[in-house]
């Protein structure tokens, strides 16, 4: 007869980490599915390119590392760093565009530094930079929404461009780029920021083709899809409330001030709000806990430090999106907004509250 | 802005941070009444059971006692009594496991009831209002009340405040999932209580009494607030359930909005806090005389068929209750002391019943995963979600604080205020990495508790040390005092001129004699360290050095000896040897240049023989200087070049031939001398030739030993045999020695009857021609003895000597 001996508490709320990442898996369906919708099977091709190579190289890492592979292989957390990656990327960029970000995002930016909970950058975000930056061409090649196609686009055709740069037909993905008057389409971030070096207003861009009626064609969809799991996330308590809020209001700030000064040449503060990857910034890639700041006050910080970024970037950077820096300088400056945002504890500093 | 009581009333209160809400589960025994006590076959009494010292036992093995018999004084304010639960024999007196989470054994007392529950006398007093506030407290400590809600402070520290007592709090907010002892306590016996409550309010005279209650306990509150309606400074606070609102700091802040300073009582903010037990408690031994013998134990869980809350005498072990709660789990038992979130597991179902002990716990399987299940322990890594940081209740940073621990950076634990943490538990039940957070802060406590020991400690050894050097020196200080006041003293009686004074100076003399003669002996073991290369060579050569120290310092003595008479400043001169240029006595201190004075002096004395042998003192004082300058000079040499050395034997042994033949000679001019001076006497002469023959004859065979070393000393320096011959040398040399030694023995026999006679002479009177007779008389000796010392220094260093007298 043996007594068990355990340290208090011994109840525990059967929470799990594994669990927490699955939660957020399942938030990014509606997002995923707007993806979809408007931009066909590109997206879908990536993640589950991304996925396979993310589990292989886990796989292989934790091997190496002598880990526990069972628990830790299946922790999900490899699997939301490969979905947010393969979200994230040019709908019809080449296959291994993906493989080689999802095996920079787990083996360099993931497992290196420690594994899960130890990387000081978010690896999805840190790959996607290394992309951009190596491969500019390539992860600059957005398509446009369906519905602006000159031609259909069907999984078999994707899956063709994807793999071999062609489609069946033997269009490239320049030519399917290409609208039917003639000039290449671009994100609707891209047509603002180009519109504007050339002397047109915000006004006029928002008529472009790839606005379309609100914020830019599938773009707020998108977007939508996104602030929808990000509060199905809040509701469940899977992430904290303060990050996404810190950072979108900071994001309407900025963009409201700038829109008050020069309405011309600002888009307005919804316009940043629902198109890019705000709001898959806001809720899945900011919130990860690993690379951000812990507290309340700090997270607070945190958030409206990337909302200024994304703001600064997107307006006077040379990149028209800017999620995934904002997010890599944030995480640089995690450890310090910590350092200097610990809570008062009970007893302490009393004066000092007063 | 409202007054507490207005907000208070209003149902109004202050949030503490953080707070979780685990699953109560206190319907499993919150609506049955509260079973009777059951006397154990055998009770089980810690004796301590709260937080401070242990009384003394009063009682021993085999007496027998009588309900609520005291069994334990103490007379430190923290230490409490026991008392006998029921009427028994005490059967033991030892060591058992006692309900801490360390599982540490404790002095326990063992008592076997004998059924019959038999009170001692009681006092009833059924109005404490008679009683002095010092009469109340003396019952409070004698009944040996500590606080029942878990800590255990006692209770009468806490009363006696002499603090201005704004708010008297009594909590029964009873937090932890399970527990309902508070609970049932309350509406069972809510007159008791209220007794209690009215004691407490006698004592500390608080303008508010602020009972807490979570909003769970709908009968209880409601009794309380029947029993508490016409009195008008009681109010009774229903707080929302939120674990840990029980905790004291919690409470507070709860009620009063005020949060209690890190490491401060809560009565230097004019509140005391107070269980509800423990105001049950307090009426019952104030009232009924009752010591605390008996509480209400929650026993609960799901693994029991009856759960329930039962009155447990104290002492009554674990394992008994859960039988009468019809534990039936027969393997793989898990209990818990304590509820799920603060209470620590039991090592076996032995374990009593204390003071402190609310609740016992014996989950199932799915209610609390045990540690050997599949679902648990799958600790994963901390991804700083901050869930912990979230609930914390002292608002610290669980996941900072569980990294430092990891990497057991102690400053970086206690900055982070790790010994804020009361260690409720929250952090690790939200945690879903499923981290054991209070484990580690447990472990990093004990740890810096530990290292703060353990630095106290270094720090009394260091100043243990320190102290100790400090006595040291001062002893040396003093010690080196004395020995200068002593030395003083000796030289002021040598100086006198008593007789004790002149041996006392001979003896001084023979000492410092002995110091030289090891000296000399360490040159000129250099010199032969030098030339020879094993280590069995040199103890060889040690051997001989020794005897030739022997024999030098036998010399000396006799030297000395016969020395003393002629003043201090010789012998003083003697003892800082190296400071003896500067001063004008021609004495040769240096013993080469002494040995090469001796030589000279042997040579010399051949030569001028026949003409002028009367005066040695002048001799030896003319040649001293030019003859110490040219053994110096030839010593250099023959360090330097080896294949002087051939040479220098030669020259050595037809020296040393030289020498033997012309002491021969001089040894009968010196007869002769003896006879001549006034001093020695005719009976001295018989014994004094012999003696020289038998000298010379060592002499011979001294130089017949450096002979032999002359032929061989070729082969010695030639590289391949050296170590081997080198050897040979020294024994020969010893053979030398040896002889020489003998011959110095019988010299210094003979010699010794004039030295006496001389110093028997000197007693007698002072005047000077005695003094100068003495002087001969000891040149003579002298002479003898640095011949001898001559001989002893050829053979010990193996270069040297000849060249002067050549």
């Amino acid at each position: 007869m043996a007594f068990w001996i355990a340290s208090s508490p011994h109840n525990h709320q059967q929470s799990e980490t594994s669990a927490l990442m699955r939660m957020v898996i399942y938030a990014t369906i509606p997002g995923i599915f707007a993806q979809w919708y408007f931009f066909g099977w590109g997206n879908l091709i990536h993640i589950a390119l991304a996925v396979a190579t993310a589990f292989v190289a886990e796989f292989t890492v934790l091997s190496l590392r002598k880990k526990k592979i069972t628990t830790q292989l299946f922790d999900g957390s490899a699997i939301l760093t490969a979905v947010l990656l393969g979200i994230s990327l040019p709908a019809l960029a080449p296959w291994w565009i993906t493989i080689i970000g999802s095996l920079f995002a787990i083996v360099v930016v993931k497992q290196l530094y420690g594994g899960l909970g130890h990387n000081p950058f978010n690896p999805a975000m840190a790959a996607y930079v290394m992309l951009l930056i190596s491969f500019p061409v390539q992860m600059t090649l957005w398509q446009p929404p369906l519905s602006l196609l000159a031609m259909d686009i069907q999984l078999a055709d994707t899956l063709s461009v994807i793999f071999t740069g062609y489609t069946p037909q033997g269009y490239s993905v320049e030519q399917i780029r290409t609208h039917i008057d003639g000039f290449t389409m671009a994100t609707p971030l891209d047509t603002v920021k180009t519109n504007l070096t050339q002397g047109f207003t915000v006004l006029e861009s928002m008529k472009a083709p790839t606005i379309g009626k609100y914020f830019g064609l599938g773009w707020e969809w998108i977007n939508a899809g996104f602030l929808l799991g990000g509060l199905f996330l809040l509701s469940k308590k899977s992430i904290h409330w303060t990050t996404p809020v810190s950072f979108l209001s900071s994001l309407f700030i900025c963009s409201f001030i700038a829109f008050i000064i020069s309405p011309d040449s600002s888009a307005s503060t919804m316009f940043h709000w629902f198109t890019g990857a705000t709001m898959l910034g806001a809720f899945f890639i900011l919130t990860d806990p690993v690379s951000g700041a812990t507290s309340v006050k700090g997270r607070l910080i945190f958030g409206a430090l990337a909302g200024l970024l994304v703001y600064l970037i997107r307006k006077f950077g040379g990149y028209p999106d800017a999620i995934a820096f904002a997010v890599l300088l944030c995480n640089m400056a995690a450890p310090l907004i910590d350092q200097y945002t610990r809570p008062r504890t009970y007893g302490h500093k009393l004066g000092a509250k007063k | 802005m409202e007054s507490v009581i207005e907000r208070i009333q209003k149902g109004n209160f202050w949030q503490f941070h953080g707070g979780i809400h685990p699953p109560e589960q206190k319907f499993l025994t919150c609506t049955k009444p509260i079973a009777s006590a059951q006397i154990p076959e055998q009770l089980i009494i810690p004796i301590r059971q709260h937080i401070g010292q242990a009384g003394d036992l009063i009682v021993s093995v085999g007496d027998k006692v009588l309900k609520g018999q005291i069994l334990s004084v103490g007379d430190n304010p923290m230490s409490l009594p026991i008392h006998a639960p029921t009427s028994g024999t005490v059967t033991a007196i030892k060591l058992m496991a006692i309900p801490h989470p360390s599982g540490l054994r404790e002095t326990c007392l063992i008592l076997t009831p004998d059924g019959e529950d038999t009170w001692q006398q009681r006092h009833i007093c059924p109005d404490f209002q008679l009683l002095s506030k010092g009469k109340i407290l003396e019952k409070i400590v004698n009944a040996g009340i500590a606080g029942m809600g878990g800590a255990g402070f006692p209770t009468q520290v806490k009363v006696s405040t002499l603090a201005k007592i704004e708010y008297l709090i009594i909590n029964a907010a009873e937090c932890e999932p399970y527990i309902t002892a508070d609970d049932l306590l309350i509406q069972e016996h809510s007159p008791t209580i209220l007794d209690g409550i009215k004691i407490l309010d006698h004592l500390l005279a608080p303008q508010n009494i602020l009972i807490g209650i979570e909003d769970n306990k709908a009968k209880a509150i409601e009794t309380l607030q029947k029993a508490t309606a016409d009195i008008d400074h009681i109010q009774v606070c229903v707080i929302p359930t939120k674990y840990p609102s029980g905790g004291e700091k919690q409470l507070i802040k709860i009620l009063t909005g005020q949060e209690v300073p890190s490491g401060v009582l809560p009565s230097s903010l004019g509140m005391v806090m107070q269980n509800v037990a423990t105001c049950f408690a307090i009426a019952d031994a104030v009232i009924n005389d009752t010591p605390l013998i008996k509480r209400v134990v929650t026993v609960s869980g799901q693994a029991l068929d009856k759960p329930q809350n039962v009155w447990a005498l104290i002492g009554t072990p674990v394992g008994y209750l859960t039988e009468q709660c019809g534990y039936s789990n027969s393997h793989d038992k898990h209990l818990i002391m304590g509820g799920p979130m603060m209470g620590f597991s039991l090592a076996n179902d032995q374990i009593p019943v204390i003071k402190t002990t609310n609740c016992i716990l014996a989950p199932s399987e799915i209610e609390i995963a045990s540690p050997f299940s599949s679902t648990s322990s799958k600790e994963v890594e901390c991804i700083r979600c901050g869930q912990c940081a979230d609930v914390c209740p002292a608002q610290l940073l669980p996941q900072e604080l569980q990294w430092s621990a990891k990497a057991k950076d102690q400053p970086q634990l206690e900055k982070l205020n790790l010994f804020d943490c009361i260690e409720c538990g929250a952090c690790a039940y939200v945690c879903p990495s499923q981290i054991p957070l209070v484990h580690y802060y447990r472990v990093a406590k004990a740890e810096i508790r530990q290292q703060k020991l353990l630095d106290i400690k270094a720090e009394k050894a260091k100043v243990r040390f320190e102290a100790r050097k400090l006595r040291l020196e001062r002893e040396k200080i003093a010690r080196e005092e004395k020995h200068k006041k002593a030395a003083e003293a000796r030289k002021a009686r040598m100086n006198a001129g008593t007789p004790a004074a002149k041996s006392e100076k001979s003896a001084v003399a023979a000492a410092l004699a002995r110091v030289k003669a090891k000296k000399a002996q360490a040159g000129s073991n250099q010199d032969i360290v030098s030339q020879a290369d094993s280590s069995v060579e040199q103890i060889d050569d040690n051997k001989s050095q020794v005897a030739n120290a022997i024999a030098r310092a036998k010399a000396k003595k006799l030297a000395q000896k016969s020395q003393t008479p002629i003043s201090t400043a010789d012998a003083e001169q003697d003892t800082d040897n190296a400071a003896i240029a500067p001063k004008a006595q021609p004495v040769v201190t240096d013993k080469k240049a002494k040995v090469a004075a001796a030589i000279a002096k042997a040579k010399k004395r051949q030569a001028t023989e026949q003409a002028s042998n009367s005066d040695t003192q002048v001799l030896s004082t003319e040649e001293t200087t030019p003859v110490s300058a040219t053994s110096g000079a030839v010593q250099e040499p023959i360090t330097d070049e080896k294949s002087q050395l051939p040479i220098n034997k030669k020259a050595k042994v037809a020296a040393a031939i030289a020498k033997a033949k012309a002491r021969a000679k001089a040894k009968k001019e010196t007869d002769g001398n003896i006879n001549a001076q006034p001093s020695s006497t005719s009976t001295d002469k018989p014994t004094v030739v012999p003696a020289q023959e038998q000298y010379t004859l060592a002499a011979v065979a001294s130089n017949k030993a450096t002979v032999t070393l002359h032929t061989e000393t070729p082969v010695a320096i030639s590289p391949v045999n050296k170590t081997a011959t080198a050897s040979d040398e020294r024994k020969k040399k010893v053979a030398a020695a040896i002889a020489k030694a003998k011959a110095k023995k019988l010299v210094e026999k003979t010699q010794q009857a004039s030295p006496s006679t001389s110093e028997v002479k000197i007693s007698e009177s002072d005047s000077k021609p005695t003094t100068e007779a003495a002087i001969a008389a000891n040149k003579k000796a002298r002479v003898a003895a640095a011949i001898a010392k001559a001989k002893a220094k050829k053979l010990a260093a193996s270069s040297d000597k000849s060249q002067p007298s050549e």
